[in-house]
């Protein structure tokens, strides 16, 4: 032990970046929950003092968590969650299910979930018996059995909340919220869900029998919040075996914040979304970089992070194709912009370039029809050209119609970019009508 | 190749033989492992690598996951059929033969996660587990939440675990409606030419020198950069010619630096190989029986393509003649083309087209069975009974797929067709009978 204590001071670079990776890594990806959740204190106090009303008084309740996308609805309910099972008779009391949409993709699978969850008694193990009517009837038969004082309360957490409401006749949300409705059980409810319109999608009794209590977790950040925010998620704690390591580090990332290109670059990010997420993929690849070599992270690690994430797919698609795809990519552009974006076939695009080889005698790209099919052919493959309808079978080949899944914009940027391409097909590419 | 790849977690002489595997790969390989960090830490739960055919994505992750002893899955999306056989493979892989057998008949993704978990619980994960997915852009057409689920597997299943999807379609196309976990997008770019040219010197001959080789190689490049950048295809290209390439050597009239001779030997030859094996008319044992026997013009042997010449009845090619005129041709110059006395034409007026209006271009056009046995009688000089034979003879045409009917309500009466032969079949079969089809083709006037 005391050996220990001796080398917990100061750790060699090796140890203490293994260290930050771990601790860092963590929090990116494995998204540990934060210590208090930022910048949502009020929905955290609103649906704690409700699920403590369930968890303690046999109060039954129904919420909705709406927010978009990586706004923080599971860390907000794990935050509540952990807050709430600090209670030591709550921990002993509450029992929880939770279900997700993605999973649980009808009601016969979902009802067998929670039976095992529940652990009754039609379930041995892990496995479950009976038949869905079976199931439903001995859940209900069990939920209604108990009342408010006596039975322990449960927490229903619906993951996915709109995908369970795609069921058929939604007869698990039914269920669910009419006995949260009625003197059984106590239970509670809590669906989250990233559509705002989910109240929509619910059938009229399912939602009158719903409490229409919904928190919204819409962010409402500012910018300087964002960069407070990217500067806590790199930042050490305190508990840091390394305590110089520690504060070395975090006076580096406080620098790093400072720095001109680099608020520069957070507020490209922070114009383009100000969800969590975002950030964790931004700032997990800026720590990939960071090794015993290099144990800081620097503005250029970020820039080129930032180049990463922002960097146009299609773009880079099209900087891999053979000069022959690219000479029908600017046919076929020539076609859009002449036909104002009617949809063209493989003969049109032949004919417009030929007509682009014509003009130029001493050509080396004379290809058999067959050859350019096949380069049309790879086209499709990518998906940058898509037929326009289903009924793929009945035309050949070269008379099916095709739309082009490009921008203009964009294959003027790929032929900038694009190796020793010829000048003549960049000149006919730029020329209006081909 | 000064930089090698370097990661404190794993030895110096495994790296070095990882880098020598991945040739020009040195760079997506680096980045890779820098991701995927220590095998004891966490990784981005979906990682989604993109780029084009042969750029190395499969051969990568390979490479990596076996000789830095990762535990691994790699499931082909083309292989699984049905969810089941994923799942299977996934557990298989993990957890030893015992697990997947635990998957009931008809797996749902609940199923997998449940035994996951309870796989999971006896033998956690010390390191992280990579599940590969290649062809990823099939996951598309299965359920539409199996995407999503494997994109979150990591808070699923609470194991540290990361899926990569490998795919050649851009990420911007896998998205679904609602939105998903969005996965770390990494980009393979492709090879230049230098690299190919590297990577493709790399499997010489060795009874020849590398110099040698590498000129060889620069030559097919010449002739095959523009049109295939696909590093397997010019591979195969490379294996098939080489043999054809050595020929003034082994003959004696060349020496090995004469590069230009050898070009001048070999670049044909290449061009020909572009018409015929790049297509597969002639698969590649044809073509290198070809070489074998020199007198004989290589090309001579006719290739697939040249097999669509089917023998027909006399009845059925004028019936297919008639219904190509009848595609290509506009209803209104039919009196034109197919009547004696046809009255004035107004030439000015009649020669006016447009080539946006060319039904060589548009493809052909649907008609009417009136009009294509109209133009049927018209072409065949003897009188013919419209018998039954005639009649099953367009709907045999129909079976062969030469031609297609078009609406489907109504069997019997009025029919449509379009025909669905190329130009250059119809010219063919109008030889044979001695007709001048290109006469009266309105778009050849």
């Amino acid at each position: 032990m005391s050996k220990r204590k001796l080398k917990d001071d100061h750790l060699p670079v090796g140890d203490s970046i293994t260290q930050v990776q771990k601790i860092l890594r963590e929090r990116f990806c494995h998204q540990k929950l934060p210590e208090k959740p930022e910048g949502v204190e009020a929905q955290h106090k609103h649906l704690l003092e409700l699920l403590k009303r369930t968890a303690i008084h046999g109060e039954s309740n129904s919420v909705l968590i709406v927010g978009p996308r990586g706004a923080g609805k599971t860390m907000l309910l794990n935050c509540v969650l952990r807050d709430l099972l600090e209670d030591k008779d709550v921990q002993k009391n509450l029992l929880q299910v939770h279900l997700n949409g993605l999973l649980q993709t009808d009601d016969r699978i979902a009802l067998k979930e929670i039976t095992r969850q529940l652990h009754l008694e039609n379930a041995v193990g892990d496995k479950v018996f009976g038949s869905f009517a079976e199931n439903l009837a001995f859940l209900l038969e069990a939920l209604k059995k108990g009342d408010r004082s006596s039975s322990r309360p449960v927490l229903f957490v619906l993951d996915e909340f709109d995908l369970f409401a795609h069921h058929k006749n939604q007869t698990l949300l039914y269920n669910l919220f009419d006995v949260s409705q009625s003197a059984q059980a106590p239970v509670a409810v809590v669906g989250l869900t990233c559509r705002l319109d989910v109240l929509e999608l619910l059938e009229k009794r399912v939602k009158s029998r719903f409490s229409h209590r919904q928190i919204h977790l819409l962010s409402s950040l500012t910018f300087s919040q964002y960069l407070e925010r990217v500067r806590a998620q790199l930042s050490l704690p305190g508990s840091f075996p390394d305590s110089k390591f520690a504060q070395d580090w975090n006076g580096g990332i406080e620098t790093l914040c400072e720095d001109k290109s680099v608020e520069e670059v957070l507020q490209r990010h922070f114009n383009s979304s100000t969800d969590f997420r975002s950030i964790q993929m931004l700032l997990m690849l800026c720590l990939s970089r960071v090794s015993v070599a290099k144990p800081t992270i620097k503005p250029a690690d970020l820039l080129e992070a930032s180049r990463l994430c922002l960097s146009d797919a299609k773009a880079n698609m099209l900087h891999g194709l053979s000069i022959l795809e690219l000479c029908l990519i600017i046919a076929m552009k020539h076609l859009n912009d002449v036909y104002e974006g009617e949809p063209f076939n493989l003969q049109m695009v032949h004919n417009e370039f030929k007509k682009f080889l014509h003009r130029k005698s001493n050509s080396m790209y004379n290809f058999d029809q067959p050859v350019i099919m096949k380069a049309f052919e790879h086209l499709q493959q990518l998906e940058l050209i898509r037929p326009v309808d289903g009924s793929s079978a009945k035309t050949q080949r070269e008379y099916q119609l095709m739309r082009l899944m490009l921008d203009h914009s964009q294959i003027m940027e790929a032929l900038q970019k694009y190796p020793q391409c010829p000048t003549d097909v960049k000149q006919w590419a730029m020329s209006a009508f081909g | 190749m000064t930089t090698v790849l370097q990661h404190p977690a794993y030895e110096e002489e495994r790296l070095q033989r990882v880098a020598e595997q991945l040739p020009c790969r040195e760079l997506q390989a680096g980045m890779l492992l820098s991701l995927m960090g220590e095998p004891q830490h966490y990784s981005y739960p979906s990682i989604f690598i993109y780029g084009h055919r042969a750029s190395g994505k499969s051969h990568v992750m390979h490479v990596l996951l076996k000789e830095l002893e990762l535990p691994h899955a790699t499931v082909s999306c083309v292989e699984c059929i049905s969810v089941t056989l994923l799942f299977e493979q996934v557990l298989l892989s993990f957890f030893g033969c015992d697990a997947a057998s635990l998957l009931p008949r008809s797996p749902s993704l609940s199923d997998f996660v449940r035994v996951y978990r309870q796989q999971c619980s006896h033998s956690p994960a010390k390191e992280t587990r990579y599940i590969v997915m290649e062809k990823a852009e099939l996951l598309r057409d299965t359920d539409a939440n199996l995407l999503p689920a494997l994109l979150r597997l990591q808070e699923l299943v609470e194991d540290n675990v990361t899926v990569i999807l490998l795919s050649e379609i851009v990420w911007d196309k896998f998205r679904p409606n609602t939105g998903c976990f969005e996965p770390l997008v990494l980009n393979f770019p492709d090879y230049s030419k230098g690299e190919l040219q590297q990577i493709l010197s790399q499997d010489r001959h060795p009874s020849y020198s590398a110099e040698f080789y590498s000129s060889y190689i620069n030559i097919l490049l010449g002739v095959f950069y523009s049109v295939c950048r696909d590093l397997r295809e010019l591979r195969h290209l490379a294996a098939l010619n080489f043999s054809k390439f050595c020929e003034p050597l082994a003959e004696g009239k060349v020496k090995e630096t004469d590069t230009h001779k050898l070009w001048r030997n070999i670049e044909p030859h290449l061009k020909r190989a572009m018409q015929t094996v790049y297509l597969r008319e002639v698969s590649s044992l044809q073509w290198e029986q070809m070489q074998q026997m020199e007198e004989k013009e290589t090309g001579a042997l006719r290739g697939l393509s040249a097999h669509t010449h089917v023998e027909l009845p006399y009845y059925s090619k004028f019936l297919l003649i008639a219904a190509y005129l009848a595609s290509y041709n506009p209803a209104r110059t039919d009196k034109r083309f197919f009547l004696k006395h046809h009255g004035k034409i107004r030439k000015t007026k009649f020669l006016k087209k447009n080539e946006k209006t060319s039904n060589h271009l548009l493809g052909p056009k649907p008609f009417a069975l009136d009009r294509l046995l109209a133009i049927f009688y018209s072409v065949v000089d003897s009188r013919i009974a419209p018998t039954a034979s005639i009649f099953s003879q367009i709907s045999s045409l129909v079976t062969l797929q030469l031609l297609t009917q078009v609406s489907h309500d109504d069997q019997l009466d009025a029919p449509k067709y379009k025909c669905a032969v190329s130009m250059d079949f119809i010219c063919a079969i109008s030889r044979t009978v001695n007709f001048d089809i290109v006469k009266y083709l309105y778009d050849f006037l």
